[in-house]
């Protein structure tokens, strides 16, 4: 079982050196090894507020870094970077530069709920993973990943019609992310599919994907959703301080420069 | 025996209407053969699956509470089942919170009220699992005493998933002494499927996670997740996979198809549904139970067991 913290220390903060006598004594090598300290000046002090602000990560002040999340996560076993304790770490002490480095890998929560389950402190690391993701795209750190186009997608027909038509998703999905319909396994698992499958199920399939599934008199519940969903946009990004001019060097408004 | 299990709300949910067709099925016969009644919830909506909770948490508590708006003030039940790990687990989580936390009962009430529906209120409604109906409506002996046609050549592997177990809280029926759920060794479907007739090998992956929510978005990293599960399962002797939700399901049945194509790992184990392997059990044909319509092909392996 290998050690997973360590791979916190990243390497450009190891110092080994190649021949080294202290004392009389011979410390070359990784006999010599040490962790560079460092000073870190550069705290965004709203950071936690902003992750919690956001849904999902209401509860992350309750973190007391037990690491139990970390041991339980499915993404953790086979990433070891994956870890849900280290950057609600990093959130709570505002290391924003940080989390920053790991931005491309903390949508891939799957959200087994393995973490909620055994967090001792109802903090649900899942929601604060997704939080965190969430975040990051809202704030332009990152592109949206594939698993946040894959939610819009699914989501927009779900407040559209009631209802989902798996196809439609399928193909809106791949078509949003630019990738082609004709994956190799895709169309093998077609095939296979359509060896044994009688006519008027593939009758009823193909209906399904033109005659839309949906569920009647959805109109007034559409409407609500879209209201609502509105509504917390606006608060997110009110939250997160997406409205207010920026406020720091060459950024700053003209009229504010001028003064 | 829960009498009241024996006439129920059902709420298939989308994926049963698509891919998870032959659980949809499967569901049916296996409910027509025991004598159960299933009254589908009326113009039901999507539960919001795994992604609408992604975009607001509150927005799947609310789909969910029209659904079982629907099932109690429209149609006067007390009881909705879902055979779908994903609206089962939604449904729990909108009670759970519906009956804590007074932001989401504001929300759902203000949505409902725009919708034009009425609001529904927590406590009104008991969601269960397609486990959960036939094993206290029926239970073992009862499959015992309705056996035709013994799984006995079967050794079997029972997966449940993430949604079924967890987090715990959302169940609070489950880890209630040796009757009820348990939420770290689920063991429902073992006991149903054993009382069919077949062989339960000891799988230790029973509740781990097949990427579902990742399975078009990260596809590698739910390929890898499966191809543990399905080899986990072949190493315990297993020769078949049994599944209690479409997602699960055909995630096993793409992932095992992409291992083979990307990877070049190929798998030989076979994924059935848990109402399939019953139905079988209970003297249904193959095709009555769908088993021609699942992906990884497992009409040529139920005749060579004797059970068609
Ligand atoms: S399990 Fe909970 S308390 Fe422990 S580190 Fe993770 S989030 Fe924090
Ligand atoms: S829900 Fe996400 S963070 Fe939590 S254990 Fe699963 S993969 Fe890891
Ligand atoms: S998880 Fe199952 S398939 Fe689903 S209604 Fe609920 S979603 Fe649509
Ligand atoms: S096992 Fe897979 S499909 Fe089933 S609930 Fe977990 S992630 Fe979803």
């Amino acid at each position: 079982m290998p050690i997973h913290e360590k791979s916190l220390i990243r390497p450009e903060n190891l110092l080994t050196h190649e021949n080294l006598e202290i004392e009389g004594v011979d410390v070359s090598g990784h006999w010599s090894t040490f962790i560079e300290s460092r000073v870190v000046t550069d705290y965004n002090e709203a950071l936690e507020d902003e992750i919690a602000a956001l849904p999902g990560g209401e509860n992350i002040h309750r973190c007391w870094q037990c690491g139990s999340c970390t041991n339980a996560c499915t993404v953790n076993a086979l990433n070891p970077d994956f870890n849900p304790r280290f950057w609600i770490y990093l959130v709570r002490t505002g290391m924003e530069q940080e989390l920053l480095r790991d931005k491309d890998i903390i949508w891939q929560c799957v959200s087994c709920h393995k973490c909620t389950y055994v967090c001792p402190r109802d903090v649900v690391p899942e929601g604060v993973m997704k939080a965190t993701a969430h975040w990051l795209e809202l704030k332009g750190h990152r592109p949206k990943s594939p698993s946040m186009l894959f939610d819009e997608v699914f989501s927009e027909q779900v407040f559209a019609t009631g209802k989902i038509e798996e196809g439609r998703t399928l193909r809106g999905f791949f078509k949003r992310t630019g990738q082609p319909l004709t994956q190799d396994w895709l169309v093998e698992m077609i095939k296979r599919l359509l060896r044994h499958l009688p006519v008027k199920l593939m009758i009823t399939l193909g209906l399904a994907n033109v005659i839309q599934p949906r569920t009647r008199g959805w109109a007034g519940a559409r409407a609500a959703i879209e209201e609502y969903v509105e509504e917390q946009e606006a608060r997110q990004r009110q939250a997160l301080g997406l409205d207010r001019p920026p406020a720091t060097g060459a950024e700053r408004p003209l009229a504010e420069a001028a003064e | 025996m829960e009498e009241r299990y024996k006439k129920v709300a059902y709420y298939p949910g989308c994926a049963l209407e698509g891919s998870g067709h032959a659980y949809n099925r499967s569901t049916k016969a296996v409910g027509e053969k025991l004598g159960l009644d299933l009254v589908e919830v009326k113009n039901w909506n999507c539960c919001g699956a795994m992604e609408v909770k992604n975009i607001d948490p509150k927005l799947q508590t609310y789909l969910s509470s029209r659904v079982m708006s629907i099932a109690a003030k429209e149609m006067g039940f007390d009881t909705v089942m879902a055979p779908c790990n994903g609206c089962y687990h939604n449904l729990k989580k909108a009670e759970y919170d519906l009956a804590n936390d007074p932001d989401s009962v504001e929300v759902v009430d203000r949505l409902s009220k725009k919708a034009g529906h009425e609001t529904y209120e927590a406590g009104e409604i008991e969601t269960i699992h397609a486990l959960d109906w036939i094993k206290q409506a029926i239970g073992e002996d009862g499959i015992r005493a309705r056996l035709e046609n013994s799984l006995k050549n079967l050794k079997v592997a029972n997966y449940y998933g993430c949604m079924y177990t967890r987090p715990r809280h959302i169940f609070p029926e489950k880890d209630q002494g040796p009757d009820s759920e348990s939420t770290t060794q689920p063991h429902f479907m073992d006991d149903l499927l054993a009382a069919a007739g077949a062989e339960i090998v000891d799988f230790p992956l029973k509740t781990s996670c097949c990427g579902g929510a990742h399975t078009l978005s990260d596809s590698d990293t739910s390929t890898k997740l499966v191809l543990n599960l399905l080899r986990a399962a072949e190493a315990s002797g297993a020769d078949v996979i049994a599944t209690e939700c479409p997602t699960c399901h055909s995630g096993l049945e793409m992932h095992q198809v992409r291992a083979e194509k990307r990877f070049g790992v190929k798998t030989s184990v076979k994924i059935l549904y848990f109402t399939q392997l019953l139905g079988l059990a209970l003297g249904l044909k193959p095709k009555k139970v769908g088993v021609h319509e699942n992906i990884s092909d497992s009409m040529a392996f139920v005749k060579e067991k004797g059970l068609a």
